[in-house]
């Protein structure tokens, strides 16, 4: 789906990058906690997630995550939406609860996304 | 009205609790991990989805009266959390899938005419 | 453990102040751009951004202070973050997965879910940890790179 749909589909309203309405999206990730995002999550996909603080902007960029859906209709603070500027992320914002967002998506033929398996020959730990 | 069973058997979900209740019908689903959203805006009856796995996600759950907390993406709720929700009589179900895949699946049982 | 013999390196080094939840991630996004401009491959840079993200969430949620030092050498990146704090009493239990020492206020930032180190080990290709219950804490992650430009064959 394109990110045009999405917000389409979600009610939703385009905050930030306009310029990216024609980006493709397949893959999706629901979480509202950024750790799981950052052990999950893989570069590409829809971030969707109630936290609306700047932090889930800096994971999205952290992660190459192709744009972000803020659901549950949460405010976005100043902060957030100029880091989002800056990082160049694109925002759509939703009412709907997360889980009508994920179920809509879901329907409409997006899948979760896995973390690649990453090959881990040259790995070890130390404790110093 | 769909149970705790016909969702277990579906999500292929493992129960790690309250077996006993897993005959509860279901109001809806409610996903999320920040417990003061979750207190504030899901309902009675509904399933909680969510990757938190700490006890509080128990209180979280009698307080808002769900059927049931559906644990994703292989989170491991550990015996002191399990001990809780048994208490108070809350089912834990536990999924290997991510949130997406869970509640994308969850959404089509609970909507079938919108499928 | 502390990088004295590589300073040369040193690209960037950043002060964290404990339980400044709104800067989090400020240091990762930092890093990234600077690597970005370097040219390092694509799939190292977003290890490195994940791991120092972690690192400093960690920094900001349990330690009074702290700072992440990064270095560039010719086939390897190092991170490395030092804290003054509580430190880790019990460090294999937390490195587990699921375990958190985490209070309801890290919870609600979106933090706290236990995947911390274990999300910044998985990201390194060597990961040394040590604490000092009492004083702090000291990671330090090395991740290789084949040379400085981001290779033709992704």
């Amino acid at each position: 789906m394109t990110l045009a749909e999405i917000r389409d589909l979600l009610d939703a309203k385009m905050v930030m990058g306009e310029e990216k309405l024609h980006m493709e999206i397949h893959t999706a990730f629901g979480a509202d906690l950024m750790s799981d995002v950052l052990a999950f999550a893989r570069s590409g996909c829809l971030l969707i997630t109630g936290l609306s603080n700047v932090q889930a902007v800096r994971t999205a960029y952290a992660l190459d995550i192709a744009a972000i859906v803020i659901c549950r209709g949460k405010a976005l603070n100043d902060k957030f939406v100029e880091t989002a500027r800056e990082l160049g992320i694109p925002i759509l914002w939703t009412p709907f609860i997360m889980f009508e967002t994920c179920g809509r998506l879901y329907r409409e033929g997006l899948t979760g996304c896995v973390k690649e398996i990453v090959v881990e020959d040259i790995r070890s730990a130390h404790e110093g | 009205m769909i149970t705790l069973e016909n969702i277990s058997e579906k999500l292929s979900l493992k129960c790690k609790c309250c077996w006993e209740n897993l005959s509860r019908e279901v109001t809806g689903g409610y996903a999320g991990d920040l417990l003061s959203d979750v207190m504030a805006n899901s309902t009675a009856g509904n399933v909680w989805v969510t990757r938190q796995v700490h006890q509080n996600i128990v209180a979280v759950a009698s307080l808002k009266e769900h059927a049931a907390i559906i644990v994703v993406q292989g989170a491991t709720p550990g015996q002191e959390t399990l001990d809780k929700a048994a208490k108070e009589g809350i089912p834990i179900l536990v999924a290997d899938m991510n949130e997406f895949e869970v509640v994308g699946r969850l959404y089509q049982l609970l909507r079938p005419e919108q499928a | 453990m502390p990088m004295k013999d590589n300073e040369k390196y040193l690209e960037g080094r950043y002060e964290i102040q404990g339980r400044d939840f709104v800067d989090a991630g400020l240091v990762s996004s930092r890093i990234k751009k600077s690597l970005k401009a370097m040219g390092v491959a694509e799939d190292v840079i977003r290890r490195v951004a994940v791991l120092t993200f972690e690192a400093e969430v960690n920094i900001i949620s349990y330690a009074t202070q702290g700072t992440i030092s990064y270095y560039v050498l010719p086939d390897t990146i190092i991170i490395e973050a030092i804290d003054v704090g509580p430190g880790i009493i019990d460090i294999e239990q937390a490195m587990q997965e699921g375990f958190s020492t985490a209070d309801d206020s890290i919870r609600e930032m979106g933090f706290g879910a236990g995947m911390g180190l274990a999300n910044i080990k998985r990201s390194s290709d060597l990961f040394e940890i040590t604490s000092e219950p009492g004083k702090g804490t000291c990671v330090k992650c090395t991740l290789m790179i084949k040379g400085r430009v981001q290779s033709e064959e992704t």
